[in-house]
C-alpha cells in the first residue's frame, strides 16, 4: 500500500471528464429515441452533421494552436456539443445550418476562450441563438409530429430534404407542414403564442389538430424521455439535483401563479414544463460544468434565475422558445452569482 | 523616424483610433453593415478630424487653458454641422441612411482627443497631417469591417454605391456569392463586435512582422499598455 500526497479537493470518486461526458450523451439517448419516433429521422442527420462538424473544428482549432490533438478529441466535450446543438436544431433544416452552427460553437465560443473549461457562454447554446438570429425562418420551421402529417416521411425524403429541399416526390418542407386543411403547422408553444396575439383564447386553441393531449402531441412524450435520462444522470450523481430541480420548481411555479391569474392568456405549467425544450433543457443544457454556478446556492439560483427569464421570454417576448437565450443571459451573471455564493471556508468567519 | 513618417505611423498602424485606441466604437459598429455606408462616415470623421486639427492647431496660442475643451467642442460641432449640411445636399440618401451618426460625430472621442493630445500643441501641417492619417486609419477599419460585414451577411460588395457616387455607380455592386438565405449575424450589432474583435487579434498577430518591416529589426521589444494619447507629440 502506498500513501498518496495531493492537493485538494480531495475526491473519493475520480472522474475523468470524459466519463462524464460519455454518460451525458448517453442519457440523451431516449430523448433522441423519442425524437425520432415522433419527428422522424431528420434528427437523426442533423445530430450526424453537427457531431462530425464539432470534431472536426476542434481538430483543426486544436491543432492550429499547437496542442495534442487525440486527447482532446478523446474527452468527448465536442461529441457532446454536436449532440446537443443537433437535437435543438429543427429535423428538416437543410444541413449547412447545423454546420455553420457547429462551427461558431466549437471555434468562436469554445476555442477561442482557451478551450474546455474556459469558455463563459455554452457552447451548444450559443451556436443554437446564432443560428436563430442568423436563419429565423429555417430555425423555426418545425415539424409537426409524424401521425399527423398528411404525407409519410421515409429516412431517404429526410436525407433529400435536407441536402436538396425537396423529398423524393418533390415535396417542400412547407407542403410537409401544411394539414389537410391547407393550414401550416407549427410547435405547440409557436401555435399559442401566435394565436394568443391574434386574441384568441387558450381553451380555443388546443381545438386545433396538434394539441390531441394536454400539451400537444410527441413533445410530451419526447419531454419525458428526456426526463427519464436526466433522472438516471441523477441517481448515477453525473449531475448535482440543485440546477434542474430549481429550474423545474421556478418554472412550474411562475406558470401556475400567472395561469391563476389569467388562465385564458397563459400557458398552463403542464405545457410550460412538458412542451418545447424544458426537460432537455433542466437536465442537459442547463447543467453545463463549465458554464454554470460551481457553488450549490449558486446552482440554485441559476436554475431560478433561468427559469423566470424563461418564464418572461415564453409568455411576453417575442420568441415562442426561450431557453437558449436565458442560459446564454445566465451565463454571464454566473461570475457575479459565484462571487456572493462562496461557501464559508471553514474556521473563518463569514 | 522624422516627424512626418511617425505621424502617419502612428495613425494608420501603431496607434490607430479604432483597434489600438479603441476611440468612435459607437459609430465604428453601428454604421459598418455595408462597405459604403463605412465608407461615407468615414470620410465624413476624416474631413471633421482634418478641420477641428487645423482650426485647433492655429487658434492654439489664444485659447486659455482652462476653457479649452469647450472651445474645442465648438471647433468640432461647427465643422460636423458643415458636413451635416454638405451631405444633406449631395448625398441625401447616404445622410439618411447614416442617420442620427453624422451628428453624432461631435462625439466621437478620436477628434477631441487628437484636439487636445496633438494638435494643441503642435504648428500647422503637422496638424493636418496628423488628422489625415488619424482619420484615414479610421476609415480603414471602417471600410474594412464593413466589407466582412457586408460579404459574410449578404454576399455583396459595394451595395448602394449610388448613394454615395451617383447614379453611374449603381454598376459597382458585386454579387460575390448568392445565399438562401442572408447570414443575418453579421448584419446585426453581434456581428459588428465578434469581427471586430477578430480584426484585433489579427492586427495584434501580425503587429510584430509588420513593424519590423517599417521600422527595421533593430528595435527591442517591450510589451507596454497601449497609450491612448499623447505618445506622438513625444517624438
Amino acid at each position: 500500500m502506498s500513501f498518496r500526497v495531493s492537493s485538494s479537493p480531495h475526491n473519493r470518486v475520480q472522474r475523468k471528464t470524459a466519463n462524464v461526458m460519455q454518460a451525458v450523451a448517453l442519457a440523451c439517448i431516449p430523448g433522441i429515441l423519442a425524437q425520432v419516433w415522433y419527428f422522424g429521422f431528420g434528427v437523426l442527420i442533423q445530430i450526424l452533421i453537427a457531431v462530425l462538424t464539432c470534431l472536426a473544428a476542434e481538430a483543426l482549432c486544436v491543432r492550429k494552436r499547437n496542442r495534442a490533438v487525440t486527447p482532446v478529441i478523446k474527452d468527448y466535450s465536442a461529441l457532446l456539443t454536436g449532440l446537443l446543438l443537433g437535437i435543438s436544431i429543427p429535423p428538416l433544416a437543410p444541413w449547412w445550418i447545423a454546420v455553420i452552427g457547429s462551427i461558431f460553437a466549437i471555434v468562436i465560443v469554445k476555442q477561442l476562450y482557451g478551450g474546455l473549461g474556459q469558455n463563459v457562454f455554452n457552447p451548444a447554446m450559443a451556436g443554437y441563438v446564432v443560428l436563430l438570429i442568423s436563419f429565423p425562418v429555417s430555425m423555426t420551421l418545425w415539424l409537426p409530429p409524424l401521425s399527423i402529417l398528411s404525407y409519410d416521411i421515409s429516412l431517404i425524403d429526410c436525407f433529400m430534404v435536407i441536402f436538396t429541399g425537396y423529398s423524393e416526390q418533390g415535396y417542400s418542407l412547407t407542403q410537409f407542414r401544411t394539414d389537410l386543411d391547407g393550414f401550416t403547422m407549427a410547435t405547440p408553444l409557436d401555435t399559442i403564442k401566435t394565436g394568443l396575439s391574434n386574441q384568441q383564447t387558450y381553451s380555443e386553441l388546443l381545438n386545433l389538430s396538434i394539441f390531441s393531449g394536454a400539451t400537444g402531441q410527441g413533445w410530451m412524450q419526447v419531454n419525458l424521455a428526456y426526463l427519464m435520462g436526466g433522472i438516471w444522470l441523477l441517481q448515477r450523481k453525473i449531475i448535482n439535483w440543485h440546477i434542474p430541480l430549481s429550474f423545474i420548481f421556478g418554472l412550474g411555479g411562475l406558470s401556475l401563479i400567472y395561469f391563476l391569474a389569467s388562465p385564458d392568456s397563459a400557458i398552463t405549467p403542464s405545457m410550460a414544463l412538458f412542451s418545447g425544450a424544458t426537460m432537455f433543457a433542466a437536465f442537459f443544457i442547463l447543467t453545463d460544468p463549465v458554464s454554470a454556478s460551481t457553488t450549490n446556492k449558486g446552482r440554485v439560483i441559476y436554475g431560478l434565475l433561468i427559469a423566470l427569464l424563461v418564464f418572461v421570454i415564453r409568455n411576453f417576448g417575442g420568441y415562442p422558445e426561450a431557453v437558449a437565450f436565458a442560459v446564454l443571459l445566465a451565463n454571464m451573471c454566473v461570475p457575479l452569482i459565484d462571487y456572493y455564493t462562496k461557501p464559508r471556508t471553514y474556521g473563518h468567519v463569514g | 523616424m522624422s516627424p512626418t513618417k511617425d505621424i502617419i505611423w502612428q495613425g494608420i498602424w501603431k496607434n490607430n483610433p479604432a483597434i489600438v485606441q479603441m476611440l468612435g466604437l459607437c459609430p465604428l459598429l453601428a454604421v459598418t453593415n455595408t462597405v459604403i455606408n463605412g465608407l461615407g462616415l468615414g470620410i465624413a470623421t476624416l474631413f471633421v478630424l482634418m478641420g477641428s486639427n487645423m482650426t485647433v492647431s492655429i487658434v492654439r496660442n489664444w485659447i486659455p487653458n482652462e476653457i479649452r475643451i469647450p472651445v474645442f467642442v465648438m471647433i468640432i460641432a461647427s465643422l460636423v454641422t458643415i458636413v451635416q449640411l454638405l451631405m444633406n445636399a449631395y448625398t441625401y440618401e447616404l445622410y439618411q441612411t447614416l442617420g442620427i451618426f453624422i451628428p453624432l460625430i461631435v462625439t466621437n472621442c478620436a477628434i477631441i482627443g487628437r484636439a487636445e493630445a496633438f494638435a494643441s500643441k503642435n504648428n500647422l501641417t503637422l496638424s493636418a497631417l496628423d488628422g489625415l492619417m488619424m482619420g484615414l486609419g479610421f476609415l480603414v477599419v471602417l471600410v474594412l469591417l464593413g466589407a466582412i460585414r457586408e460579404l459574410v451577411g449578404n454576399g455583396t460588395l459595394l451595395s448602394g454605391a449610388e448613394l454615395l457616387f451617383g447614379d453611374w455607380a449603381s454598376d459597382l455592386t458585386i454579387q460575390a456569392f448568392e445565399f438562401e438565405q442572408n447570414f443575418l449575424v453579421a448584419i446585426l450589432p453581434p456581428g459588428a463586435f465578434i469581427i471586430m474583435g477578430l480584426i484585433i487579434a489579427a492586427k495584434n498577430h501580425y503587429n510584430q512582422k509588420i513593424e519590423n518591416l517599417v521600422i527595421g529589426n533593430n528595435e527591442k521589444v517591450t510589451i507596454s499598455r497601449a497609450r491612448v494619447t499623447g505618445e506622438s507629440s513625444e517624438a
